[in-house]
């Protein structure tokens, strides 16, 4: 028998939707030759999207409002709670309304530097020249973006670049950004275009001769299991960073999804890429069930600092400015406390290794608004981030106008994700990602408020269009009955495995595995990665998985609202995906933005990228469980943006 | 901390409900109340019993799916989501009563989960701008003043949540749908629209059984997002004034 690690590699994965030429030419380019279907030809064909965020709540609308059925699904009660309602800071747009240097190419350009050169410039670019048609969108929606007093939009910078070129709504971007969609999809609902199915979730993919044609879906009020059959599926089901326990996803936000489509042959991209987001409010003990965001933008006008010497525990007033380190901008004086998240987020984990961290554990550094009080007045400060400090408040019982914020990093967002090419099409023909779960456009590290710009990219814009180009293709699908043996053998799958969860009878609770492995994974294919250390975690995966069918315990029946068979349900995801994450982790012997291997570093300690070795991206072939995975790379090509050592010094 | 909790327990939607007694120990003041139910329901597991069912998912705030009655107040006794109420509201030894949302328009699921689709059938009769993808003019083009934006986003920040609903002694959804209202027809994006989307809106929510409002005023002092309770005269000032112009044309 092999064993995990013994992955073979398979022949590369080529995109071959993204068309020759200047880069700025692709889109354009792919738009014309893309066929289209007819508008009366488009209400026969039936699409599938799984979630309702930025990406999937677009897409649903704008295919609706393009004239096709669209069947679409959310585990919430309501499409308007999908999880990119939590975003805070902001989204990203090339309109340079400063004036000040921005352009599509700088933004492009920002984002493959700022991915650490693992992104396809193809997509990037096409991601830039699009952004400025999103603010464009969600003005015409009443989105109310935060404005001058002259009536004209406000903008604010963001980690990783020196433009001003983030639009926001105070500290709700996420939420009014959502809410805009999930308006323009509740008018396609009232209209009998969108079939809304909330309160239920994706299961497992229907893969017939080859091509996605449906999915088995669980109604979580009744828990009835049934199928649904479309032309085309677009899974829009978001990241996988709930594999850690802890992190800043919603408490249901699961992997389920899209594991379960990379059984079914779609390949999984770079899942080791998981971003650390450095501005968190630090957890206070065991019972912590998630961790919140403090948006980056408060590193706009807060200061990062953790005291001078070792083991100094006086209340931050008492630390005199002399014996406080300023190390964000003392180690990188252009960028200061804007640096990209990895490196503020490794920058302080290196401080608190040093024991130089503050609060319980010495697990934080902290974030000091004094001298912006001080600067533009309370009242500014409070205009701009009043909603987050009072969060924060919240939280912690501590006025952050008064004493500094005490911040950590946290698993934030998942840059990896199902591999798509030019068309966002994953290798099943017909099952498209959008959103987070594709892994396309942030290379190895995301920049801040690009991830609302890329789900409305997508749903808004890029797979409407491309979409059309595989319908037009494929016009006439036989009718898929319930009787077909692919249908009959994706929901017997799903009902047993439900069922097996209920007759274990054993002693730990779904959640007791979800925090063991969460745990395990945050240790070893967190921060900072080693061989040794996941090596380790690889040895352990599978042994916390042969302990999780023996020892389970779900109570209640699958025939009713059980909140802890769904939990089960995903936690036998989680204890998959993680395993590849590991490896993929270990296959990737280099550095680069959020996946920091301790082995390839700089002497002065920055991350040390191998592009002779690993100027890919890593698409993984599922097998079998527990059995190694066949690695597809996929070679990147760089044109237009030359690899250099990021230097934010 | 050492609680007594009495938690409403209802198998499903036709099943009769009543209060159920549990004591929780060992619960610290830092953790959120729903952390502190998840202590009782991983409890509970264990003991082979069925966890007590609640909505929640974002638990910072922003999603409003949470969703309890705290000692009969929704959300319980600070101005915020269950999610971010902490036991350090709570003094040791207390007991704490938690139902579902109460409301005709809001049948209960299991336990403290309710439907709340009423909401979105309300969003759906008109609470959007007609704005298909492609469309727009550039951002620019139309200024939006500023005390405007302000007013629209104040509105917009409704979490959809039902608090004002469930502290409503008439069971009324006027706050949650005056909230809409407002947001989208002070905006000129909004303007096209600003009849319909009243008419439809309140029409939809009388459809959905919610009561009438009285201004007794709890729905907004419930509101976690601070939505005024003028928010509801704006609302009735733009119904009168659509009724006219529609009844004129």
């Amino acid at each position: 028998m092999t064993t995990f690690v013994d992955y073979s590699t398979g022949e590369p994965v080529v995109d071959h939707k993204a068309p020759p030429g200047p880069v700025n030419e692709r889109w354009d380019k792919r738009r014309f030759e893309a066929k289209l279907v007819n508008p009366a030809n488009r209400r026969r064909h039936t699409v599938i999207v799984v979630g309702t965020g930025l990406a999937g709540g677009s897409a649903g609308a704008t295919l609706a409002e393009q004239g096709y059925h669209v069947v679409q699904f959310c585990y919430q009660d309501s499409p308007r709670r999908a999880h990119s309602i939590a975003a805070q800071g902001g989204i990203n747009a090339a309109k340079n309304y400063r004036n000040d240097g921005d352009s599509v190419h700088r933004l492009f350009y920002d984002t493959v530097k700022g991915g650490d050169f693992r992104a396809r410039e193809s997509n990037v670019h096409r991601l830039a020249q699009i952004s400025v048609e999103i603010i464009d969108q969600c003005v015409a929606q009443g989105v109310p973006f935060a404005r001058e007093y002259g009536g004209l939009l406000d903008t604010r910078s963001f980690g990783g670049v020196q433009v001003s070129r983030t639009f926001y709504a105070r500290g709700q971007t996420g939420q009014q950004l959502l809410l805009g969609a999930y308006q323009a999809l509740s008018r396609q609902i009232a209209a009998g275009n969108v079939e809304m199915h909330p309160r239920t979730e994706m299961l497992d993919l229907i893969v017939i001769d080859g091509k996605a044609r449906g999915i088995v879906a669980r109604d979580l009020i009744t828990g009835r299991i049934d199928t649904h059959f479309a032309d085309a599926v677009v899974l829009a089901s978001g990241g996988y960073g709930n594999v850690f326990y802890l992190s800043t996803n919603a408490m249901n936000s699961n992997a389920t999804a899209i594991w379960r489509a990379h059984r079914r042959g779609a390949y999984f991209a770079n899942p080791c890429f998981t971003q650390i987001h450095p501005t968190c409010i630090p957890r206070t003990g065991d019972h912590q069930s998630k961790l919140t965001l403090m948006s980056e933008s408060l590193r706009n006008d807060g200061r990062i600092w953790v005291p001078r010497a070792k083991g100094d525990d006086r209340p931050p007033s008492k630390i005199p400015e002399d014996e406080r380190d300023y190390y964000l901008e003392r180690i990188y004086p252009s960028f200061g406390n804007l640096v990209p998240r990895d490196i503020a987020s490794r920058a302080a984990k290196n401080v608190c290794d040093e024991g130089r961290g503050v609060g319980p554990g010495g697990q934080g550094v902290y974030l000091d608004f004094a001298d912006a009080i001080q600067r533009m007045g309370r009242g500014a400060v409070e205009e701009k981030y009043g909603n987050l400090f009072d969060m924060y408040a919240r939280i912690t019982a501590e006025d952050p106008y008064t004493v500094p914020m005490r911040i950590y990093p946290a698993v934030h967002y998942t840059m990896g994700g199902l591999w798509v090419d030019y068309d966002l099409q994953t290798t099943i023909p017909g099952l498209f990602a959008i959103g987070e779960a594709n892994f396309s456009d942030h290379g190895a590290n995301r920049l801040g408020a690009s991830a609302l710009m890329q789900g409305l990219a997508d749903g808004y814009f890029v797979l409407p269009a491309t979409i059309n180009d595989y319908l037009a293709r494929n016009p006439g699908h036989e009718p898929v009955t319930i009787q077909h043996p692919a249908v009959q053998e994706a929901l017997a799958e799903t009902q047993d495995r439900l069922n097996l969860l209920l007759s274990v009878d054993g002693d730990r609770t779904p959640d007791s595995f979800h925090r063991e492995v969460g745990e395990l994974m945050w240790e070893f294919c967190g921060m900072a990665r080693t061989d040794s250390g996941l090596r380790k975690a690889l040895e352990r995966i599978p042994q916390i998985r042969e302990e999780f069918w023996r020892r389970i315990k779900v109570p209640g029946t699958g025939e009713e609202f059980n909140q802890s068979l769904e939990k089960a349900n995903r936690v036998v995801d989680y204890l998959e995906l993680a395993e590849l994450m590991c490896l993929d982790a270990l296959h990737r012997a280099e550095s680069c933005g959020g996946h920091f291997r301790e082995e390839s570093q700089t002497p002065d300690g920055e991350a040390a990228r191998r592009d002779e070795e690993f100027a890919y991206a890593a698409a993984w072939e599922f097998t079998a469980t527990g059995e190694a995975p066949t690695l597809h790379k996929e070679d990147l090509v760089f044109e237009y943006v030359h690899p250099t050592q990021r230097s934010y010094a | 901390m050492k609680l007594t909790l009495r938690v409403w327990r209802q198998q499903n939607a036709d099943a009769e409900g009543a209060m159920s007694t549990y004591e929780v120990d060992g619960i610290s003041s830092d953790m959120s109340f729903l952390e502190m139910l998840d202590t009782l329901n991983e409890e509970l597991i264990l003991r082979g019993e069925d966890p007590v069912a609640f909505d929640h998912d974002c638990r910072e705030g922003i999603c409003g799916a949470c969703s309890l009655v705290i000692n009969g107040d929704a959300h319980g006794p600070e101005r915020t989501t269950t999610c971010q109420l902490h036991m350090r509201s709570f003094q040791d030894g207390d007991t704490i009563d938690i139902e579902p949302w109460r409301a005709s328009a809001f049948p209960v699921i299991k336990d403290l989960v309710v439907d709340r689709s009423a909401f979105d059938r309300i969003i759906q009769a008109g609470g959007y701008i007609t704005a298909p993808t492609g469309s727009a003019p550039d951002a620019h083009a139309t200024p939006v003043p500023k005390p405007d934006a302000d007013f629209a986003f104040e509105h917009a920040e409704c979490i959809g949540c039902g608090a004002c609903v469930a502290a409503c002694p008439n069971g009324a959804a006027m706050l949650f749908t005056s909230a809409k209202i407002n947001h989208l027809n002070v905006l000129p994006q909004g303007a096209p629209e600003r009849e319909t989307r009243v008419l439809d809106m309140v029409a939809q929510m009388d459809e959905e059984g919610f009561g009438g409002c009285t201004l007794t005023g709890e729905c907004a002092t419930a509101c976690p997002k601070g939505i005024p309770l003028v928010s509801i005269t704006s609302m009735n000032k733009e119904w009168l004034r659509a009724t006219r112009k529609v009844a004129k044309r």
